[in-house]
């Protein structure tokens, strides 16, 4: 089973081996209600922990998807692109944003685990 | 709940909807409920939506000469309103920019007056200092306003209200429903058939809860209002009107009627009568972006050589058109219908076009 863990800005990452799926919580698609657009990356772009890697817009507003550590893009969710409401439905699993090969697989040692992030977010409320 | 906003007499029916409320206006309102926006919109146009608009002003103007008194601070024309019948215009300042924009109703011995909430104070304020010598200004705080919007909202309310399906558009009567004496108009802010209704606040809830009960009603928010009003193509103020924009600029010439553009007579006439005369030399356009990105209010507009021509002042996604949409104000030589735009989203240049408003065909009783 994959490690996953989440970030303050609300991305999860779920790590195989030093690959890690990007996504938004299910707390996040909630907060933003219904996702119309979404931008991710190309293959191949690099990004460092903290930049901006893809766009998710809801009716109201658009929302920065940042890089949850330093990495390589090595797939983008194109579905995405013509069905944004997955972000919504499964935001978790086929609402995925990205996969990015990591430079460092401990450098996403310090974000939260699950317990942790819903505590988190429950101070959030 | 930040203290500092004020709520409105449905508040406890939005929180027990479990809406998600949000500051507007000074007010703490429902920005959407649980079904969320696209659902909503979608409800409204095909059935009926519930919306609170109970944070708007409302006010009875009078005087001897009441509508002459208000024609000196709008261009619309008051005095040829029948009893009965509505008329939207503007408050414009000296410059000929626009302070607000309004609904006017000759109720016979009055004239009645829906303000946007935001710039309530500021209007009421505006109206005393120029015709308070002349006229009466009584503030109706009290009341409630709720719009049900969509095309079974005839249906909905003639069960309640027997004959208002036959109201002709822009008009407002008296009606009793349920034995609430409420204040009717077939007029609204989403492109759809439908009424706003005025009634004493404490009675606000026991109406919505009514209107709630019938199965083709659902309550609507403040995201999916945006989404529904700038797909039929309509100004929200602060946005696409302000201080700034001329009537004639934001293509709302049709609200002026032919003898005020003779006469002139209101505040900022000397502008907007040349603007008539001459063409603005800019003028608010639809606009339709290419692919699925919406260009949102402040995106900047090109023309195809890369120079400047206007900015975007609405923007978004169109759940009816199914894709993104904008209204925004370009020069006049790039107004035309079909005229290429350039949009500059997160840096990348996006095709646009400019297209004839509403996007969403405007769904208004005609008798």
């Amino acid at each position: 089973m994959a490690t996953v863990k989440f970030t303050e800005e609300h991305e999860w990452i779920a790590l195989d081996g030093d690959v890690g799926t990007v996504g938004i919580s299910d707390y996040a698609q909630n907060q933003l209600g219904d996702v119309v657009y979404v931008e991710v990356p190309e293959a191949g772009a690099s990004f460092n922990k903290g930049e901006e890697a893809a766009v998710v817009e809801s009716v109201k507003a658009a929302s920065e998807v940042y890089a949850p550590a330093d990495g390589e893009i090595v797939e983008a969710n194109k579905d995405l692109e013509d069905n944004p409401g997955a972000v919504n439905s499964d935001a978790q699993g086929a609402g995925w944003f990205y996969k990015i090969k990591l430079n460092n697989v401990a450098d996403i040692d310090g974000l939260m685990d699950e317990d942790a992030y819903k505590a988190y977010v429950a101070e959030l409320d | 709940m930040n203290d500092t906003l004020q709520t409105t007499v449905l508040h406890r029916l939005h929180v027990s909807l479990g809406a998600k409320m949000v500051p507007f206006a000074g007010y703490d309102m429902p920005v959407q409920y649980p079904a969320g926006i696209l659902t909503e919109h979608r409800h409204t146009r095909s059935q009926a939506g519930l919306f609170d608009v109970s944070h708007m002003g409302q006010a009875i103007l009078r005087g001897d000469d009441v509508a002459a008194a208000l024609e000196t601070l709008v261009p619309g024309d008051i005095a040829g309103l029948e009893e009965g019948q509505m008329r939207y215009t503007q408050f414009t300042n000296e410059a000929g920019g626009i302070l607000d924009d309004l609904m006017v109703t000759n109720r016979g011995d009055h004239l009645f007056l829906v303000v946007n909430a935001g710039c309530k104070d500021a209007d009421f304020a505006h109206i005393q200092e120029h015709i308070g010598g002349r006229s009466e200004l009584e503030i109706l705080a009290d009341r409630g306003l709720v719009a049900l919007q969509g095309p079974e909202a005839a249906a909905v309310l003639s069960r309640h209200a027997p004959g208002v399906d036959t109201m002709p558009f822009m008009t407002m009567q008296d009606v009793e429903i349920a034995g609430i004496k409420c204040l009717i108009s077939r007029s609204g802010y989403t492109g759809e058939d439908g009424y706003e209704i005025s009634l004493p606040g404490n009675l606000g809830v026991e109406l919505a809860e009514l209107l709630l009960a019938e199965a083709a009603v659902e309550p609507i928010g403040l995201g999916a209002r945006d989404t529904l009003r700038l797909e039929a193509g309509l100004c929200l103020y602060g946005h696409d009107i302000d201080e700034t924009t001329s009537p004639i600029e934001a293509g709302l010439l049709w609200s002026i009627g032919k003898r005020r553009r003779e006469e002139g007579g209101f505040l900022g006439a000397e502008r907007i009568i040349t603007e008539i005369a001459n063409k603005p030399s800019r003028r608010r356009v639809g606009i339709l972006p290419d692919g699925r990105a919406p260009a949102r209010e402040g995106t900047e507009i090109t023309d195809p050589s890369g120079a400047k021509i206007g900015v975007v002042t609405s923007g978004g996604f169109g759940p009816t058109v199914d894709g993104p949409i904008a209204m925004g104000y370009v020069t006049r030589e790039n107004a035309a219908v079909d005229t290429t735009l350039q949009l500059t989203v997160r840096g990348k240049s996006l095709n646009s076009k400019v297209i004839k408003l509403p996007f969403v065909e405007q769904n208004y009783y005609r008798g």
